[in-house]
């Protein structure tokens, strides 16, 4: 029985978790038992677990980031409901401090970041007139790594004990010394499997957008989001090594007892905390990025005007992408580099002020002498630019290193980073979705409930995290389960838990909005609905297979808006047989070892480490002989689909 | 246009808590380290409050002069592609305040880091604070004796409280005297404080350093210097001394409440500083540098 012994959760005489473990049993069950009465499992697995189409792929990202939402979202509710008056008890020390670890680790890892790369993975190809993207076996690779990654962390909440050293994992915290059960090794591995995918899925839009544009489109003729993409993906290749190796660094500490974050035998702890930095900075730009590429796309579109000083636009990336490696250590002022030093990354900081002012600003002019339609994408961007300046400017406050020795660890803090987290990126990828709903499914989300969720999710950001800024200038440190009633946190912090509550209700209304929309919304949206500018918009909804029936011909960032007001001629030639790569379980059944190898590896189950060790050796020799030449979608049909449609394009 | 409305009523909302509030930790400063920063922290306020009005201001604008439901349904919004003096003021106007907020930094950066103006001459008294999970040790060199969760200085006085941990990364912070310094295992951090009004401060550990975090508290009473000689004077008369078994055994994770011993367990159990410091590989002018620096 001792080998058993290992996956029982440590000790906890809390009812929640023996609540989420019968709820996550059931869920599981339900879903199977669904997919079989409606025998769907072929369809399932022939349409979508083997694809590698990017549409595909990329709305599955999605669908895992929204499951990923609603689980960290349930942690912060929970965390806002702990502290929402003083001295509460629902839930202990223990259980708290991993409810905010997994948190973290949920929203940023499996959330944002798969928000990103879904939406870059439907976006990206339709927008530079390309097929697929230019490793649709890679491609579908990286998800199925992701998602393993992404469950491997989940099941630590029932099986063994989930990481309670917060998302940031701080030695020698994490250490064995400080934290014996496997939490932290589930962390090391569930973040290296997901890693390496996101690391693929970087090396691959690089190649995608340098190699596989449209004929006529320059790098400067690229519309703003696959710029941003571009970019992103630069800052993934550089930026997650260093992850890669800091997880593995970790990894031999917890398991094979080196001391390279040790507090002795040689060991460092700031090397962990410099590390996670190195990578976690440029991360903020790999999720803030995309977000402003979404922003540029819509508020265009909704002004009904061309992007405002686009070689700007470029520019300003471009800067904050090499800023974004040189800012690290304003995440630890405190740790005594000195004043030198401190003013050095202070400035350096607060420099990146700069470009992304430059930004705010070109929408803002955007928008100028424009025809503002108030849509549910264009509230979510028109509330983005006021409150991600609020978001901005503290973050320029936090930068001033003397104050920062104030801020830090506090309240303030959190408020800051959720400040530019949720209308930054959330708000971007809620927004994104909505506009790019009709291009994935063919219908429109229905803009009353939209905008319902819309004022939900603002109101309860702000009362959720203004407060925050207050009790952190009072003193409340972040982290803490509970707080005395002489500190006077409590009527902030009770207004934080509602904001919580509104916000929560906010993403169930987006919910409820898939479902009647699902239901009740007319089909016959056409090709255009919202009077769109850039090359996705310039086929069908939802869109073929094949994306476009013909290469598009590009003369612009706005193709689409000058092929319809300009008599661009878009669609030159005829339609010819479509080459098209072959859907492929290889993916799956490769992520799913690995899923197994990390498994086994989190409870030193060697003989389970190296069974899975040599099934991955073994997928890579399947992967290196195998012949796929990919298959070719012939004329007669895509004729046929694009009549249906009506009319070629 | 419910959108402003509703900002506008939170801004005056959060303003109006901050009115009726007691002022706030770190706005409410009892010595000259944390009065710098409180400083610096309204000055940025001011200066970044003038950013989002701005940026308010144009959005709301905008926003009201240009939304299409006011719009004749044939205008044609024109193609602007920008213009070199308008991105040449976008550029100019935050590369400006930058600058000048950079200047603050680096200045009151300086400042927090070395002992305050008019106290830097006199010796400082020297307290070590070493943190272990989920306590405070205080140990007075000078005076030999050692608290544990609580510390009294005396005012008008530089404390150079020098920093370091027994395990876990934690970060020493009073909110009403100075800003925050790490204490970690392998060095010794260095923090100048004084307390210029008499009187009792809360003091914790910032940085999360597991299960006990939230109670890692500790009491700063501050009190004049003729006070806190007596009361070390009570101490030598009254305490029981630091024994190197007693130590080992508040080591052990826990809360423990306020104690008070005669003797410092630096004499068998010294700080990581100088050769004491495992990062000082022989040799290397480290902790001379590090000494120096923060002595001057």
């Amino acid at each position: 029985m001792d080998f058993f012994d290992r996956f029982t959760i440590p000790p906890h005489d809390d009812p929640m978790l023996y609540a989420s473990i019968v709820a996550i049993g059931l869920v599981s069950i339900a879903i199977v038992l669904g997919v079989t009465y409606f025998k769907k499992w072929g369809y399932l697995w022939s349409e979508w677990l083997t694809t590698v189409d990017h549409k595909r792929i990329g709305i599955m990202y999605i669908i895992s980031a929204l499951l990923m939402l609603f689980r960290g979202g349930a942690d912060a509710v929970m965390m806002r409901l702990q502290t929402a008056v003083p001295d509460n008890s629902f839930l202990d020390a223990q259980h708290y401090n991993e409810v905010f670890t997994t948190h973290g680790v949920v929203m940023i890892f499996f959330m944002a970041m798969a928000f990103i790369i879904g939406m870059m993975n439907f976006v990206v190809p339709l927008q530079i007139g390309a097929r697929d993207v230019a490793f649709p076996r890679l491609n579908a690779l990286s998800f199925w790594l992701y998602f393993a990654g992404a469950m491997l962390f989940n099941i630590s909440f029932v099986v063994g004990g989930s990481p309670d050293a917060g998302w940031t994992n701080y030695y020698p915290l994490a250490g064995t010394e400080f934290s014996e059960h496997v939490g932290v090794n589930y962390y090391n591995w569930a973040l290296q499997i997901s890693g390496i995918g996101t690391l693929m899925t970087g090396i691959n839009f690089i190649a995608t957008i340098m190699k596989m544009r449209a004929p006529g489109m320059t790098l400067m003729k690229m519309p703003m989001f696959t710029w941003s993409a571009l970019i992103t993906n630069l800052i993934i290749v550089f930026a997650f090594p260093v992850l890669t190796i800091a997880l593995l660094m970790g990894t031999l500490d917890r398991q094979f007892f080196t001391n390279f974050f040790t507090t002795g035998d040689g060991g460092m702890d700031m090397m962990w905390a410099n590390l996670f930095w190195i990578w976690g900075h440029p991360e903020v730009y790999i999720l803030i990025l995309p977000a402003f590429g979404i922003y540029s796309q819509i508020i265009a579109t909704f002004s009904q005007r061309n992007l405002y000083g686009y070689k700007s636009m470029v520019a300003s990336m471009v800067i904050i992408s090499l800023l974004s490696f040189m800012v690290w250590v304003h995440h630890f002022f405190t740790m005594g580099q000195g004043a030198v030093a401190n003013s050095i990354f202070s400035i350096t900081t607060m420099a990146i002020a700069v470009p992304t002012g430059i930004k705010i600003f070109n929408w803002l002019l955007t928008m100028w002498k424009g025809k503002i339609r108030f849509t549910t994408p264009m509230m979510y961007s028109v509330a983005f630019i006021p409150l991600f300046t609020i978001g901005g400017v503290t973050g320029v406050m936090l930068a001033i290193a003397s104050a920062d020795y104030q801020y830090h660890n506090t309240m303030f803090l959190v408020a800051h980073f959720h400040n530019v987290i949720i209308p930054g990126v959330v708000f971007a990828m809620i927004a994104g979705l909505i506009y790019y709903w009709p291009k994935m499914f063919g219908f429109l989300l229905n803009e009353r409930i939209g905008k319902w969720a819309f004022w939900n999710i603002v109101i309860g950001f702000c009362l959720s995290f203004f407060p925050m800024y207050i009790t952190g200038l009072n003193g409340q440190a972040r982290r803490m389960y509970t707080y005395s009633e002489a500190s006077g946190f409590g009527p902030l912090s009770m207004v934080s838990f509602f904001g919580a509550l509104l916000l929560a209700i906010g993403f169930v209304l987006i919910v409820y909005n898939v479902y009647y929309s699902f239901r009740y919304a007319p089909r016959n949206v056409g090709d255009d609905p919202w009077n769109a500018r850039s090359l996705e918009w310039a086929t069908h909804n939802p869109v073929p297979e094949y994306n476009f029936a013909i290469t598009p011909n590009v003369n612009s960032s706005e193709a689409f808006w000058d092929y319809k007001k300009n008599g661009h001629d878009l669609f030159k030639g005829e339609i010819k047989d479509i080459h098209m790569p072959n859907n492929s379980g290889w993916s799956i059944i490769f992520a799913g070892i690995f899923f197994v190898f990390a498994f086994c590896f989190v409870f030193h189950v060697w003989v389970g480490v190296i069974i899975a060790f040599a099934g991955i050796i073994g997928c890579l020799l399947y992967r290196s002989f195998e012949k796929d030449d990919g298959h070719h979608i012939h004329k007669e049909e895509i004729e046929e689909t694009e009549k249906k449609f009506g009319g070629a394009k | 246009m419910k959108l402003k409305w509703a900002y506008l009523a939170i801004l005056t909302g959060i303003a109006g808590l901050l009115a009726g509030c007691e002022p706030l930790l770190v706005l409410n400063p009892k010595g000259p380290q944390a009065e710098t920063t409180a400083n610096v922290i309204w000055l940025s306020i001011i200066t970044m409050s003038f950013i989002v009005v701005v940026v308010l201001v144009m959005l709301t604008v905008i926003l009201f002069k240009y939304r299409a439901s006011k719009q004749d349904p044939d205008y044609e919004p024109p193609h602007i592609e920008g213009n070199k003096y308008v991105e040449g003021i976008i550029v100019t106007i935050p590369i400006l305040i930058v600058a000048f907020l950079s200047v603050v930094s680096t200045i009151s950066t300086h400042q927090v880091e070395s002992p305050p103006e008019g106290y830097a001459e006199d010796e400082p008294v020297v307290i070590y604070a070493s943190s272990s999970n989920w306590k405070w040790h205080f140990s007075y060199p000078e005076q030999d004796i050692e608290t544990v969760n609580y510390v009294f200085i005396p005012t008008n006085q530089n404390v150079e409280f020098r920093l370091y941990s027994h395990g876990t990364i934690s970060s020493f912070w009073i909110p009403q005297l100075a800003g925050q310094k790490y204490a970690m295992a392998d060095m010794t951090n260095y923090l100048n404080v004084v307390a210029e009004e008499p009187g009792e401060y809360m003091g914790r550990n910032s940085n999360f350093n597991g299960e006990g975090f939230a109670e890692n508290e500790f009491t700063v009473t501050a009190l004049a210097p003729s006070e806190f000689d007596s009361w070390v004077e009570d101490i030598h008369n009254t305490a029981d001394p630091l024994t190197e078994e007693k130590f080992e055994e508040l080591l052990e994770p826990g809360h423990l409440g306020q104690m008070t011993f005669n003797g410092t367990h630096q004499e068998f159990k010294p700080a990581p500083e100088g050769e004491n410091s495992p990062h000082d590989h022989g040799g290397s002018s480290d902790s001379e540098e590090e000494g120096e620096h923060h002595h001057h």
